[in-house]
């Protein structure tokens, strides 16, 4: 089977026409580096099925980003059949210098000249058959969004395919071409492949390049001591990327007619100014984010509810007669207003949703209940509790999740994004990111996992890898209901404060402790240059319906895995230990004290003393341990737990639903005596600590390494315990914010002492990491790797230390 | 030659001027890409070539990455990046 890959810049269409030609889903958005990861499909209108590779995109073949690495690789080392680069027609220039590299390789190639709709649009014109003539390869006009010239393309490439070809250079007329020339036949002396782009990159003195052929770069030196150019002297990287540009412009003149346009703004300058405003571009930014989780989570939509616009209106409840029957009874529960909600206020579109998917797991849960009325009561137990409502309690975000993704969707496609990236860079700059670092931190406020997965557009490893580990800070949606419920309790039983304060300050504690964070790792661990912020903004564009729905189809797909697989799994297993003591005994919820978890639970409760949690506490003390174990599954386990066994320890039932919980967490803190501070703590703690499953796996399929993997466990634990403790410690005796003051001054000032070279702590520290298991990902796939510089197991490498040998 | 040296420097800094010196609207020619290593390479990689003209769209309310048009596509970069390219100004 052929194979052809698709290469080129970053937001040209390659996912789009990868999708045309597949009839696949893949995430397509109006934000450079959507696609990191290289996907396979099939084409199946040639006489032989044709595998498509869609690379991530670059901008040239010295490569930049990690996952520019992937397309650079893919390019040399899996010798594809052919290269179909597209190229975005109404950005010529740029898109068509890496088609002047591209053709250094080995491999033939056909130009597809994407969006020549729109170039049409603006009244422009390119001559694509004179372009096919200055650039020696096929050029076909194409239309990847609205399927037009697409069989074209293939029956061409397919064509050029079979010819084969050779490499060629646009630079053959400059002075450099018989330093190159050398270069390539000494290379090719050597037995390497494509060895005019090896040459051509080792003139560059490219430094992956250098480091593969030592001893053809001396040849490189020599000459360079004897060259001179006028402008550039012997700078030769300067030299050819010019000599690529003057290419370019001098034959896209001839085939390019631009239109000259009556007025000088266009529509998308005219939003762009308001959008991106001096003074206020932030504002606008933060009430579009306010809109965007007003309509997602807001229970009393624009505020009516609260205006008293409801005030008057009549209720109109559908009662319904109760026949004994359970499903009915249930249903009879169901009211428009416990969906659209006419008391409080309207609720958004997330909440109504939310409420939709409530009332038929609800539904489902109670018709199971009612058909097994016969079975044991364990069985009914496992079933109902732990598979369905373990279930359940996640499914039931689900559309919320969607309802926020759709938002954020809509956003990334316009092309606003990334405006929001170029106003927020000043501000990230001083935590030692880039402005791209905002929109996976902003995504963590709906959900972990999506915020985690679109940390890859970040250019710089170490500024992905301090990203992932602080979006849980940023309190997710499932961590509402433990704030809402506690800062709840706080306010009825102790008289202290308001909820809404609580609640608010919570928020800020996570923001504060992730901007701390980052400025620590930046400065210690994940040290590095603040990563430059060198981006395209792309043009404003309408969001196409068909690739946003794809795109939610997608996620929810994922999600829905997610939930029947790990979720599923764990709450079982909760379940169990719940439920048997250590003598595989059956228990009934009410003797709960006596299961394994409970057992479990009171062997690590000392462990939270310092946090108000632990020891501190009475007999039943052991719920707030288990409460913190449950949520480490889903944290909407943390108030579910207290539900269970605060009802287990009053010896009644506590109805989680209808108060938020608030009444059981009022039982959990007079049975176990628990402070204000320890609560607090508490809050905070769960907050900070290792995010539910969902986002634990992610982050471990995001980090580069296992060993990056279980270093961001471990930083999860030790930062939330430091937090607690500090909460409750300087909640309980105020006095203690002096000792924790020195104790930081006395931290940063080594960590000072250390970036000066003053203490050699990273010695030792680094003997303590080595000691970590190494699990390197890139071991399997290290044979094909030609990327040693930018890589950073070269000591694992087996292929580096050869071409090391080699070369000396 | 004192007068000479004056001379010089009033001509640079009426025509020759870095990027990071622009004001909003003004456009000019770039004569050399400075710095070093990887940020140089991306510089030339997104079209920051000597002759390219650039034109100085915006920059943000916080003052720092600034947005210019170039070979007809809109780039965003940092004052410290911009600080490497070497520009000559048209009136």
């Amino acid at each position: 089977m052929k194979k052809f890959a698709l290469a080129g810049n970053p937001n040209s269409g390659k996912t789009t026409l990868f999708n045309s030609l597949t009839g696949s889903t893949a995430h397509v958005g109006n934000w450079p580096g959507v696609t990191v990861d290289k996907k396979e499909g099939t084409y199946k209108k040639l006489p032989e099925p044709i595998t498509l590779v869609d690379l991530p995109g670059i901008y040239s073949l010295s490569p930049y980003t990690p996952e520019e690495v992937v397309s650079r690789n893919f390019l040399l080392d899996e010798f594809p059949d052919c290269i179909i680069n597209i190229v975005d027609a109404t950005n010529l220039e740029r898109n068509l210098y890496l088609t002047t590299q591209l053709m250094e390789i080995d491999v033939p190639i056909i130009v597809a000249l994407n969006m020549m709709d729109e170039v049409e649009k603006n009244g422009d014109k390119i001559d694509v058959k004179k372009l096919e003539e200055k650039m020696g390869v096929p050029v076909v006009a194409i239309s990847a969004l609205r399927e037009k010239g697409l069989d074209e393309l293939m029956a061409r490439g397919y064509e050029t395919c079979l010819k084969g070809r050779k490499a060629s250079t646009v630079l053959a007329s400059t002075e450099l071409m018989h330093l190159i020339g050398d270069c390539r036949i000494a290379l090719e002396g050597q037995g390497v492949d494509n060895a005019l782009f090896h040459a051509v990159k080792l003139v560059e003195l490219d430094s992956i390049e250098s480091e593969m052929h030592p001893a053809s770069v001396k040849m490189v030196e020599e000459f360079k001591k004897v060259y001179n150019d006028e402008i550039f002297g012997s700078d030769f990287e300067a030299i050819i990327a010019d000599a690529r540009y003057k290419y370019i412009t001098k034959h896209y003149s001839i085939a390019c007619e631009k239109h000259r346009r009556a007025s000088g703004e266009s529509k998308s300058d005219k939003i762009d100014k308001v959008l991106t405003h001096k003074v206020w571009g932030i504002p606008i930014f933060l009430v579009i984010m306010f809109f965007i989780f007003h309509f997602t989570f807001s229970e009393d939509l624009f505020f009516l509810g609260a205006f008293g616009v409801f005030d008057n209106v009549e209720m109109t409840v559908i009662e319904q007669t109760i026949s004994g029957n359970a499903i009915e009874e249930y249903l009879s529960g169901v009211t428009v207003n416990s969906f659209f909600g006419y008391e409080t206020g309207v609720y958004s579109i997330g909440v109504i949703l939310f409420n939709a998917v409530d009332i038929l797991t609800g539904l489902i849960s109670t018709s199971v209940e009612v058909a097994m009325t016969n079975a044991p009561v364990w069985l009914t137990g496992l079933l109902i509790d732990g598979v369905l409502g373990g279930l359940f309690s996640v499914l039931s975000f689900l559309p919320q999740i969607i309802v926020l993704f759709m938002f954020f969707s809509i956003l990334e496609d316009s092309g606003y994004m990334a405006r929001v990236a170029f106003i927020l860079d000043r501000l990230f700059k001083k935590f030692g990111l880039s402005g791209r670092a905002f929109m996976p931190m902003i995504m963590g406020f709906g959900c972990s996992v999506p915020a985690m997965v679109n940390t890859r557009t970040l250019a710089d490893q170490n500024e992905r890898t301090a990203t992932i580990r602080v979006i849980p800070f940023f309190s997710c949606g499932a961590k509402l209901p433990i704030l809402t419920a506690i800062s709840g309790g706080i306010v009825q039983l102790f008289g202290v404060g308001n909820a809404d304060i609580i609640t608010y300050g919570m928020y800020v504690i996570g923001i504060a402790t992730a901007i701390i964070s980052v400025i620590l790792m930046r400065k210690t661990t994940m040290k590095g240059e603040v990563p430059p912020f060198i981006m395209e903004l792309p043009a404003y564009r309408l969001p196409q319906l068909k690739s946003l729905l794809l795109h939610l189809w997608d996620k929810a797909k994922h999600f829905i895995e997610k939930a029947f697989t790990i979720i599923l799994a764990s709450t079982v297993i909760i379940w169990f230990i719940s439920h048997f003591s250590w003598f595989w005994e059956f228990l009934p919820d009410e003797r709960v004290n006596e299961s394994i978890l409970a057992g479990i639970g009171g062997l690590v409760q000392p462990l939270f003393t310092p946090l108000g949690f632990g020891s501190q506490l009475s007999s039943s003390g052991w719920v707030f341990v288990v409460a913190v174990v449950t949520g480490l599954i889903a944290k909407e386990n943390v108030i579910a737990t207290f539900g269970t066994l605060g009802a287990c320890i009053a010896g009644a039932m506590i109805d989680v639903e209808t108060d938020g919980g608030v009444s059981a967490v009022i039982e959990m803190i007079t049975a176990t005596g628990i402070t204000v501070p320890g609560l607090i703590a508490f809050i905070a703690f769960n907050m900070t600590t290792i995010p539910c499953m969902a986002a634990v796996a992610t982050a471990k399929a995001e980090l580069p390494t296992k060993k990056s993997f279980i270093m961001t466990l471990i930083f999860w634990v030790v930062a939330s315990y430091l937090l607690a403790t500090m909460i409750y410690l300087i909640g309980t005796w105020w006095w203690t914010v002096f000792i924790f003051l020195a104790v930081w001054a006395v931290i940063i000032l080594l960590i000072t002492l250390e970036n000066k070279g003053v203490t050699k702590m990273k010695k030792f520290f680094s003997k303590i990491y080595a000691l970590i298991p190494d699990g390197n990902k890139s071991t399997k796939s290290s044979a094909k790797c030609s990327s040693c510089a930018s890589c950073s197991y070269s000591s694992t490498c087996a292929t580096a230390r050869t071409k090391k040998k080699d070369g000396e | 030659m004192i007068f000479k040296k004056g001379s010089k420097k009033a001509i640079r800094s009426n025509l020759e001027k870095k990027l990071s010196e622009f004001e909003i609207g003004e456009r000019g020619i770039v004569k050399m890409v400075n710095g070093e290593g990887r940020i140089r390479r991306r510089l030339f990689d997104m079209g920051i070539t000597p002759g390219t003209e650039i034109y100085l769209r915006k920059k943000t309310p916080l003052g720092d990455p600034m947005e210019v048009m170039l070979r007809g596509y809109e780039l965003t970069l940092r004052k410290n990046e911009a600080e490497t390219v070497e520009m000559e100004m048209i009136r």
